[in-house]
């Protein structure tokens, strides 16, 4: 065991990145599931983003307009589910889970050509003097633009749903379905937008994992992280600051676990790999023992039949 | 009702539908764990599959599921399979094993073939590759190559065809090459491309410049490639794409010839259960172009080595060999027989960490 093998710079620093596609994914789940919708699609939406993104990126030799891509892909993809569960009014289980399905298989038909190509790399953003900073500097101003993006929309969720009139409509939409209607809201736009921003997101999210994680393209390459997004949202009790929270967990635990496997640390192997899983639910359900609970329209069928 | 006598009556009325025109045909099933994409492992069985296609053309039907999970999952994918008229099915993957022997006992018509599992039933035959003749000279090239003396290993989970790949990489990379050091990262996962990826990225970060991978993707190649001088090996598939760096050689699986063979003995009623278990010399395994990324004298001895596993004039388990607590296993010259390499569960003397259990 040598435990200086493992950089704690480094360690930090990967796990702002390797924390961004899940936290991308969630937040956008976060503001779906508010607005009283259950979208079970958010792995279907990822791969299309990904997808998308990689195939703008590819084409544009742009990471920037790959990501914008990769939005536009998952908000496309996500018209569908608008489509099924506020204008057919379909199931919202099982429109999410064809999603889900059909999203994988349209991104391996998308992505047939694009095995095997090299995107062209997102740079580091430039932050000048802050980058230097010793030890904080690496850890915190060193990444990728999109890192910083995906923690401003944490943060403009969280502002527009706690301060704003628009925020508070949308929660409205979302505790009670009926009674923002008799107020004269517009139910079914107001939701329709959030899938879109919530497919946005998705779409963001996987793009991420294409186009900076990994970098390439393999058919399935988001393997679950949308329904880990998903649970991460029930687990942070549908507050945007726990699902950062539990993302940087998730995020970080799970790269702490492979360098500490790295390392050759006397833990056994098999309670490393699953101490992500674990360790954010305790700390989620741990803090979730307020009276925080689930919208009250959440996953129910809004009909105005009068 | 019960749930069998469903099953049963759905077989019954399935059978009836499909038996008055599915007589000439005979349908091959496949259960693959990843998607057909990857790049890798489930690639390179669909290439045979599609090889099989070619071979017998309308005499053949041929179905596929892909990301099948391990488990119990993959048992319902195979009843399916056998519901709708697989005569014959491989489900090609090491977790498989215990839903391939169930699903079998009920339906005894069906053949399966399973591949790298160990257990057999008359209607169940097992077929392996010998990846270890392939990890010896993965391991030969990595301990030439290396300079800071670490190997970074990514290793799926702790089953014995994992176990034999370290053993081997190991052993032939400490010959030539005595300070080597294995660092192993199990993912837990056959197919992730972005945990692979990470895997990868740590073990570049705590020193390692050659990385070698027994997980399905491409990901660790392209975090190799992101990161700069650090080689690396295509695994199950020749992963060409990331040539002449960082992927310097490869080990490639050619199922094809197997299961043409296999798909013909259904067709002739000759088939009967075995237990296959080729290597380099009947060309189960491949070894994929060595780039000129490896130095020439490095390369002639990779390719002397590769002559010697196949003609079987070299076993790369051959003693002197002691396991990782010290005590023998091995002696001078023995040769490790294949009952023990089959269940191999234990690393040889000198690879840090532990086994999971």
């Amino acid at each position: 065991m040598d435990l200086s093998v493992i950089n704690p710079i480094l360690l930090l620093a990967a796990l702002m990145s390797a924390a961004t596609p899940i936290l991308l994914a969630a937040t956008g789940e976060l503001v779906v599931e508010r607005a009283g919708v259950l979208n079970l699609g958010v792995e279907g939406m990822m791969i299309v983003g990904a997808i998308a993104g990689f195939i703008v990126a590819v084409n544009t030799g742009s990471p920037a307009l790959g990501f914008i891509g990769a939005a536009a892909g998952g908000a496309v993809l996500s018209l569908l589910f608008v489509f099924l569960t506020q204008v057919a009014l379909a199931n919202q289980v099982a429109s999410g889970l064809g999603l889900t399905l059909f999203g994988l298989g349209l991104s391996a038909l998308m992505g047939q050509s694009y095995v095997g190509v090299k995107p062209p790399r997102m740079g580091d953003l430039n932050l000048g003097p802050l980058s230097d900073i010793p030890v904080l500097g690496p850890i915190l101003f060193s990444h990728d633009a999109m890192v910083y993006i995906g923690l401003l929309i944490v943060a403009g969720v969280w502002t527009t749903l706690k301060y704003t009139r628009a925020g508070l409509v949308l929660r409205a939409v979302g505790e009670n379905h009926d009674a923002a209607h008799a107020l004269g809201y517009k139910v079914k736009r107001i939701r329709a937008l959030a899938i879109l921003f919530g497919g946005a997101c998705a779409g963001m999210g996987g793009a991420y994992i294409s186009l900076i994680r990994v970098p390439q393209w393999t058919e399935g390459m988001t393997a679950g992280v949308g329904w880990i997004a998903l649970a991460l949202v029930v687990f942070a009790s549908w507050k945007p600051w726990r699902v950062l929270l539990g993302a940087y967990l998730f995020g970080g635990i799970t790269q702490l676990q492979l360098n500490l496997q790295g390392a050759g640390v006397a833990i056994p192997v098999e309670y490393l790999a699953m101490s992500p899983y674990i360790v954010t639910i305790i700390v989620l359900v741990t803090l979730s023992a307020d009276k925080s609970r689930a919208p009250g329209s959440l996953g129910r069928i809004f009909h105005a039949s009068h | 009702m019960s749930f069998t006598k469903l099953m049963a009556t759905a077989a019954l009325t399935l059978g009836l539908a499909t038996g008055a025109f599915a007589q000439d045909k005979t349908k091959v099933g496949f259960v693959f764990v990843g998607p057909v994409g990857d790049g890798g492992w489930t690639y390179e069985h669909n290439q045979a599959r599609l090889a099989v296609e070619e071979e017998f053309g309308d005499q053949v039907e041929t179905v596929f599921v892909e990301s099948v999970a391990e488990g119990p999952d993959s048992e319902r994918v195979m009843t399916q399979m056998a519901l709708d008229g697989a005569d014959l099915i491989f489900t090609t993957s090491f977790g498989y094993m215990d839903p391939t022997i169930n699903v079998a006992a009920k339906f005894p018509d069906v053949k399966f073939e399973h591949a790298t599992g160990y257990k057999r039933a008359d209607n169940v035959s097992t077929y392996s590759a010998r990846f270890y003749e392939g990890r010896a000279i993965q391991g030969h090239i990595a301990g030439s190559m290396t300079e800071s003396n670490i190997i970074g290993y990514i290793g799926s989970f702790p089953i014995p065809e994992v176990i034999r790949g370290i053993n081997s990489a190991f052993i032939h990379a400490k010959k030539v090459n005595p300070d080597v050091e294995f660092k192993i990262i199990w993912a837990y996962t056959w197919f992730d491309p972005a945990k692979e990826a990470d895997a990868a990225k740590v073990l570049i970060e705590q020193g390692a410049d050659v990385i070698l991978q027994h997980t399905d993707s491409t990901a660790p190649q392209a975090a190799a490639q992101e990161a700069g001088d650090v080689i690396t090996f295509g695994q199950a598939s020749d992963m060409f794409q990331y040539a002449p760096l960082p992927r310097v050689s490869s080990i490639i699986d050619d199922w094809a010839p197997y299961y043409i063979a296999r798909t013909k003995a259904v067709m002739d009623g000759t088939w009967t259960s075995t237990d296959t278990w080729d290597g380099i010399g009947p060309g189960m395994v491949g070894i994929g172009e060595i780039t000129d990324a490896v130095p020439a004298d490095v390369k002639d001895e990779a390719l002397a080595l590769k002559d010697a596993i196949a003609s079987g004039e070299y076993h790369p388990f051959t003693g002197p060999l002691k396991k990782q607590d010290g005590s023998d296993w091995l002696a001078e010259g023995e040769v490790a027989d294949d009952g023990t390499l089959a269940g191999m569960n234990f690393y040889v003397e000198g690879l840090t960490g532990e086994i999971p259990q």
